[in-house]
């Protein structure tokens, strides 16, 4: 799960994070009074979306007085950011944070992540600050540092020393340094991040080491145990489908295509979506209904798919396993009578009661066609919708 | 021959009392399994009695810590059906019993627990498979986990995928024409777990009764990637691929925990390139598992053999 910069800044001040004085502006008239309240000469007008790259895109401005905030503010709020993050139809902004401006120094790069080759949680630091760091990986890797942390003991000092020299820390800040680090480690684990970005983080004029972002993402698996977190979710940013299938516990994304696909188990909710592609079709989502679900979950996911404007037409894939193929045939039958289906539905059962689960279609009276492989199946709904 | 487990193998079930332990626990029994009793702190010295599918009644002992049951039971196997929030902890449970194998099956475990788990087990002989997997079957002789059983057929070709469903999948494909499976293992779908690819394939490697494998993989990590090049320098048997997550876009979690690409890493593509500059023959699409695993079998000379029926 993600969550706006200003929210993460809040939760790794708790650790002792040192960040910049700010408030979140929902309206113009917020941000200037934000600023007055901030009061220093120069404050920061930064709009707030779950994604990056908003500097390029013209959501970050620097104003010298109130009136350049009111500019900026106005400019900014409603406006459509496409960043490299956003895709092409980009986001909208309804939030600003309005920040003390700070005297940067220097600007470097701080990231923590779950290393699932070591399995462990790993520390990057980078004296390329600013950029894009996964452009610097790909350039120039040699320029990010990294330390491996024991689980059993976290982040040593002798590791923070070690990467804040590494990326030339003027030396009398090295200190305050390993402290931001080791802040932020303990931030990482104590609320289950599965990334924290620091870009920049920055050594000021007056000799501090501070995050002038932060980019929190949150082990969705670990969210039962953080409520505080959970609060911070803003519905907003989510995909409306997305959010509607995680209300019934289906793994549901959304993508581009026209093919509604609907599959048990993700790996082959993967495959599906390759399998259309290869016969020259674009999946419209992906979905997942799990290894379990009982016919009112399938009902809604079925729903969910007819929903969609876009999808011009419907594949079916189930391996029942412990999934039953009757199970999916009555959720599919009961969802399609409900909403009525227009829409070109090929389905493709197989595994347990798989023979039930084709005479319930059949008797149905549904307009579908059944598939007898998935190649079978992706070939026919290609066909189908084009 | 097979690998990990077999009709001699002992199993325990912590999280027995739950609907889902329960209902896998039948099911193994159903298989052939010999299960021998199960975990549920708080409901030690009761029994679950469990109605088989040939009508007979089969009465488990349910224990409240891992150490009693090993003790009473002789077990050298659990598999756990534990809610998440709890599930590494009955890993750690388990692994502290010395038992020889942990099968996880939970889904949905915080990662940074796992990052704990996989500390502990250093240097420790338990070995774990899982999170979030199907488990392990060898067919016609023990099933531990939620897969359907009846799809699988006795024979050479061994299975190891991230994927539970496209396991099935390649099982089928696999048992349709004729293959049979020496033992199949869903290593899971968590980027943080117990066994990764390398560990399976060298157990298949010396298993006498394994001639060939499909390594079933899928966006994220590069685990697939690793395990290629183990294979070109160790393995002594044909491997066959397939890499789930092609049209899969970047920074979008794909169900899995661990299928995801980021910051441009963990393609399909890149994996796919990688296993076949290894040698091992990748699967055009996930309907061309079996026939991409015959036509190396036929190349090889090994097809006769492997035809179980």
């Amino acid at each position: 799960m993600n969550i706006h910069e200003y929210q993460g800044k809040e939760v790794l001040k708790q650790y002792g994070v040192l960040v910049p004085e700010g408030k979140v502006a929902f309206t113009v008239d917020e941000a200037v009074e934000a600023a007055k309240q901030l009061g220093t000469s120069v404050v920061v007008v930064k709009a707030q979306i779950h994604a990056g790259g908003r500097g390029k895109a013209g959501g970050v401005k620097v104003a010298k007085n109130l009136d350049e905030v009111r500019a900026y503010a106005s400019e900014i709020l409603g406006k459509v950011l496409v960043t490299h993050q956003t895709g092409p139809e980009g986001k909208e902004v309804k939030r600003l944070l309005i920040e003390q401006g700070c005297d940067i120094k220097k600007e470097y790069y701080v990231g923590v992540v779950v290393d699932r080759a070591t399995g462990c949680v790993v520390m990057m630091a980078s004296e390329e600050g600013g950029m894009d760091i996964e452009e610097v990986a790909e350039h120039s890797p040699e320029k990010i540092l990294k330390e491996v942390i024991d689980p059993a003991v976290g982040l040593l000092p002798f590791q923070a020393q070690r990467l804040a020299y590494a990326i030339n820390i003027p030396k009398e800040l090295v200190r305050k340094t390993v402290q931001f680090m080791t802040a932020l480690y303990t931030a990482f684990v104590d609320k289950d991040c599965s990334i924290a970005e620091i870009n920049p983080l920055v050594v000021t004029g007056d000799g501090n080491v501070m995050a002038l972002d932060a980019k929190l993402n949150f082990d969705s698996n670990a969210l039962f145990r953080h409520k505080d977190i959970l609060a911070l979710r803003d519905l907003e940013e989510e995909d409306e489908k997305e959010i509607e299938a995680s209300k019934y516990d289906l793994s549901y994304i959304a993508l581009d295509g026209n093919i509604g696909c609907m599959v048990n188990g993700a790996g082959l909710a993967m495959a599906t979506m390759d399998i259309i592609k290869h016969f020259g079709g674009e999946p419209a989502n992906f979905l997942d209904v799990g290894g379990g679900a009982t016919k009112e979950k399938v009902t809604e996911a079925f729903k969910i798919l007819l929903s969609d404007a876009n999808v011009k037409g419907i594949f079916v894939n189930i391996f029942g396993g412990i999934m039953r193929c009757d199970v999916i045939a009555e959720g599919v039958v009961a969802a399609a009578r409900e909403l009525g289906l227009e829409r070109p539905l090929v389905v493709r059962l197989e595994g347990t009661n798989v023979e039930l689960g084709k005479k319930i279609l059949n008797e149905s009276g549904l307009n579908l066609v059944a598939a007898d492989s998935m190649s079978d199946g992706a070939q026919k709904i290609v066909a189908l919708v084009k | 021959m097979s690998i990990l487990i077999n009709k001699d193998t002992k199993v325990i079930t912590q999280g027995i009392t739950g609907q889902t332990g329960l209902f896998h626990t039948k099911g193994a029994l159903d298989y052939g399994t010999q299960m021998v009793g199960g975990v549920t702190p708080g409901k030690g010295g009761t029994n679950v009695d469990i109605t088989l599918e040939n009508g007979d009644t089969k009465s488990l002992p349910v224990f409240n810590s891992v150490r009693e049951a090993v003790d009473a039971t002789g077990a050298t196997v659990s598999v756990i059906y534990v809610p998440p929030a709890f599930a590494a902890d009955s890993i750690l449970e388990a692994v502290e019993a010395e038992l020889d194998l942990v099968i996880c099956i939970t889904e949905g475990i915080p990662v940074l627990d796992m990052v704990r788990v996989k500390r502990y087990m250093e240097g420790k002989n338990t070995r774990l498979i899982g999170p979030n997997c199907p488990g392990v079957i060898t067919p016609d002789e023990i099933k531990i986990g939620i897969m359907p059983g009846y799809i699988h057929k006795k024979g050479h070709v061994g299975v190891v995928s991230r994927s539970g469903t496209l396991t099935y999948e390649a099982v089928h494909q696999l048992s349709t024409r004729g293959i049979g499976q020496s033992t199949a293992v869903g290593i899971g779908g968590d980027p943080v777990k117990g066994s990764e690819f390398i560990d399976i394939l060298s157990l298949f490697n010396e298993d006498p009764d394994t001639y060939a494998v499909i390594m079933i993989g899928e966006i994220g990590g590069t685990a697939e990637e690793e395990a290629a090049e183990w294979i070109k320098a160790n393995m002594t048997k044909p491997v066959v691929g397939f890499i789930g997550g092609a049209t899969a876009p970047p920074g979008k979690r794909m169900g899995h925990a661990g299928a995801i690409i980021s910051g441009g890493k963990g393609t399909a593509a890149e994996k796919i390139s990688t296993l076949e500059a290894c040698g091992i023959k990748v699967a055009p699409t996930p309907s061309d598992m079996g026939s991409t695993l015959v036509s190396v079998l036929e190349e090889q000379g090994l097809l006769e053999k492997c035809k179980t029926h």
